[in-house]
């Protein structure tokens, strides 16, 4: 057993934050907070010629073909720099359409992916917030004589909506998921800005009504679509524990180094023990975390039987600790750190932000439930 | 990284766990306490099993009677036990904290006479640092141990001394040196309980039973000999000691937090939940979301322990000591066994101030009342963090 990162997934990382020390250091990511999409063009090239839109995307379609531990890698740096845009979201959403089994759709869209022309986001969520597609409500209705789908619904919090070129749309086809594949602003389509605390990732509320898509734009339907969806939803939750861990990683180094400069009552304010234990809590945090992030990446690289129960541990764990370590973090920080212009409020937004995205620590708890009482 | 077993530790683990099929003995019949004499020669007879079987001491090198296993094979040997519900190890000070110290610092004669003893559990021993005036401050202990001839006289005394009541051997920290600086004077001594001058006196613990102590040391002589280490060389063998402890403490709780947790949920359906705080009717507190809910923390806590711990021991596997992680896992391990503790006696409700223990109430009010214990034991809560601040962080001493 070994949980160091190999030599090629360290040089990985370094190359990772050696291209975001320099194109995406925090006055740019306040810069893409004041934009409307918080999308960077270049910047997002740059990241498709490293292959970091590409990594666990089949090598087949351009991609490098790497695993979830590589993903937490890069992931990992990603939320040390708290790097804006849709990442995340078009992850989730190239590896859905990467697994589900549709060659037409994939060979179309994956490889202008990868090269970084086009985006993609997943629309999942509804009015009920809950991030099991068995709630979905959206209805897909087969239209006589092969005239494809009549589509209608009201999805809300899609990531980068704005941004994406291709929309995977989650419905109900009867009693079963159906998932199409919808282009950006077909008619019928309306796509319309939820602001959120976090703005470097924007959310969206996309509605349709009375649309009409042809029988090829279904991307998978039954359990194909349910298990594709619930693959690439464990990668990208991996990927967002990992972003997690790299803020949290931020956020401790910061203000460790903090509490040994500013002064008060004539002594470093980190002589004091109440600070200290403090401290010491966020990296206890901190370190857990880790630990839990690689295991389960680990468990999806490798298709563990209990890789379910392991991510849903994770995503819980982190979570929750994400929110406790940022909050710890201003306060040691006194007024500063209550600041629009510090960066911990950057941290702390993310950690909210993906705190909540793929199911926050109740969901997975009793995720966590049913797997463990219910067996 | 690469967390797939090898070949050798896959082999290790089917092997133990064949033999954990065909050896554990029948669940202890009785309240199992250390204070009962039957429950102490069942877990004897546990250990000289676990012994007989190459599975005492399973990370001591080969040429004191352990196998050399790698951390990992002792993580999957402590897996393995909680998924077997094998009984504790009673020898587990001995083997654990006294043992290793032994072996890295111990004479011939000492490693002679003491490591096979330990590993059969024939020979119990207890820790003897802490004292009514010395606890978080160790250094400062007063225990006095003079030179006469060939022998050492002590006098002084001990307290909160787990398992003396019935330990064979005490490893006992004195002061040799009392005009030196406080870390300076301090004697490792290696004594026979049933020594002359030796009183142990049993306190109990708030869980009502008794397994610590007092020792109470009047003119006891202990030869030279029975020195461990260097005379005034003590604080590096306490040291030594006490982070064997804290490593060894985690393994093996590991196991205890599991089985309970297993109980407890086995025990959901039979908990009912008032139907007055569920509009909808009764329910069976495995339906109820509040207590899913706490399951699913208890569970997820432990895991995350579990992943760290894993960790850190494989940390300890390739460069030989614990990196930062492993200062924390004390920390991390008594703090989630009260949390899920008080979890445990929020979901039984009015159940959970019975105290039988051959129901399940009675364990789960035990354990909740004997995990208040965690926090103190092995270094306190605080002191933890001081170590974490200023080992580990680089801030200044705070005190
Ligand atoms: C179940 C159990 C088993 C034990 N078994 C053994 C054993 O086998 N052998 C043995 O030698 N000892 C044993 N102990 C003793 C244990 O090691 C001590 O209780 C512990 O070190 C604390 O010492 P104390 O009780 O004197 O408390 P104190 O040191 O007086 O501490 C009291 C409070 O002050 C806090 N405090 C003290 N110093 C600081 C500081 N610098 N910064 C911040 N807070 C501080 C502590 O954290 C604590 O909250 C056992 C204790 C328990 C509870």
């Amino acid at each position: 057993m070994d949980f160091e990162l190999s030599k090629p997934q360290k040089l990985l990382q370094s190359s990772v934050r050696e291209l975001l020390s320099r194109e995406c250091p925090t006055e740019r990511v306040r810069e893409l907070m004041a934009t409307e999409t918080a999308f960077d063009e270049g910047l997002w090239q740059h990241l498709a010629d490293q292959g970091l839109i590409g990594l666990t995307l089949p090598e087949e379609h351009e991609g490098m073909g790497l695993g979830a531990v590589e993903l937490a890698a890069v992931a990992e740096v990603m939320g040390s720099f708290c790097l804006p845009g849709p990442f995340l979201s078009n992850h989730w959403a190239s590896t859905l359409l990467a697994t589900a089994g549709n060659n037409n759709l994939a060979e179309a869209y994956l490889e202008p992916i990868v090269d970084g022309t086009l985006r993609a986001t997943i629309a999942l969520l509804e009015a009920s917030g809950d991030w099991d597609p068995a709630g979905v409500t959206a209805t897909a209705k087969a239209q006589p004589a092969g005239g494809g789908y009549r589509l209608d619904g009201n999805k809300l919090f899609v990531s980068d909506a704005d941004t994406a070129g291709l929309i995977l749309w989650v419905a109900r086809l009867g009693d079963e998921l159906a998932i199409f594949s919808l282009s950006a602003g077909i008619a019928g389509m309306e796509i319309e800005a939820m602001p959120a605390i976090d703005a470097t990732r924007k959310l969206y509320r996309v509605t349709l009504s009375d649309v009409t898509v042809p029988s090829d734009r279904l991307l998978a339907g039954g359990e194909q679509a349910r298990a594709a969806l619930a693959f690439a939803t464990r990668e990208a939750t991996i990927a967002a524990c990992a972003e997690l861990v790299g803020g949290m990683q931020w956020i401790t180094n910061t203000t460790v180094e903090y509490a040994k400069s500013r002064q008060q009552f004539g002594k470093p304010i980190g002589a004091f023990q109440a600070v200290q234990h403090r401290c010491a809590d966020l990296l206890l945090h901190l370190e857990s975390a880790r630990s839990a992030t690689y295991s389960a990446a680990w468990a999806v690289a490798e298709n563990d039987p209990e890789v379910d129960r392991l991510v849903s541990v994770t995503k819980a764990y982190c979570s929750d600790a994400a929110r406790e370590v940022a909050s710890s973090g201003i306060q040691v920080h006194g007024g500063i750190g209550f600041t629009w212009e510090h960066d911990l409020q950057l941290y702390f937004k993310r950690a909210k932000s993906n705190e909540l995205l793929f199911g926050d620590a109740t969901y997975h708890r009793e995720r966590i439930a049913r797997m463990i009482i219910d067996r | 990284m690469d967390l797939t077993l090898s070949p050798s530790e896959r082999a290790f683990r089917d092997e133990l766990r064949a033999w954990l099929a065909s050896n554990l003995p029948e669940p202890f019949a009785g309240q199992a306490h250390s204070e009962d004499r039957d429950y102490l020669e069942y877990l004897r007879a546990w250990q000289r099993r676990l012994f007989e079987a190459g599975y005492s001491g399973l990370t001591w090198p080969a040429a004191f009677g352990g196998r050399g296993a790698t951390p990992v094979e002792q993580s999957l040997f402590v897996e393995e036990m909680a998924r077997a519900k094998a009984p504790d190890v009673v020898g587990a000070i001995g083997i654990g904290l006294i043992g290793p110290t032994i072996i890295a610092i111990g004479s011939d004669e000492q490693k002679a006479a003491y490591l096979e003893p330990i590993l059969s559990g024939d020979q119990i021993w207890c820790q003897g640092f802490s004292e009514p005036d010395s606890g978080s401050d160790l250094a400062s202990l007063a225990t006095r141990a003079v030179r006469d001839g060939d022998d050492f006289i002590v006098n002084g005394q001990k307290i909160w001394t787990s398992y003396a009541h019935v330990a064979d051997y005490c490893f006992l920290l004195v002061r040799t040196d009392s005009a030196a600086q406080k870390h300076k004077g301090i004697t490792c001594l290696l004594v026979d309980m049933k020594s002359e001058g030796i009183t142990v006196k049993p306190l109990r613990m708030m869980s009502g039973d008794a397994a610590f102590n007092e020792i109470f040391f009047s003119d006891v002589r202990v030869p030279a000999g029975q020195v461990l280490g260097e005379i005034d060389g003590g604080w590096r063998v306490a040291i030594t000691a006490l982070m064997n402890e804290r490593a060894n403490l985690g393994a093996a709780v590991r196991v205890m937090l599991a089985r309970f947790l297993e109980t407890l949920i086995a025990a959901l359906p039979e908990i009912p939940r008032p139907s007055s705080s569920h509009p909808s009717g009764s329910m069976s507190a495995a339906e109820d979301p509040l207590v899913r809910q706490k399951i699913a923390q208890a569970h997820l806590d432990l895991e995350v322990f579990g992943m760290t711990a894993d960790r850190a021991l494989a940390r300890v596997a390739t460069d030989g000591v614990p990196g930062p992680e492993g200062s924390i896992l004390k920390l991390f391990w008594s703090e989630l066994n009260q949390r899920m503790t008080q979890g445990a006696m929020e979901i039984a409700g009015p159940y959970a101030q019975l105290a039988d223990e051959q129901e399940v109430w009675g364990e789960i009010s035990y354990a909740y009342l004997r995990a208040r214990g965690n926090t103190i034991e092995a270094g306190t809560s605080e002191v933890l963090r001081n170590i974490i601040a200023e080992r580990v962080l680089g801030f200044p001493k705070s005190y």
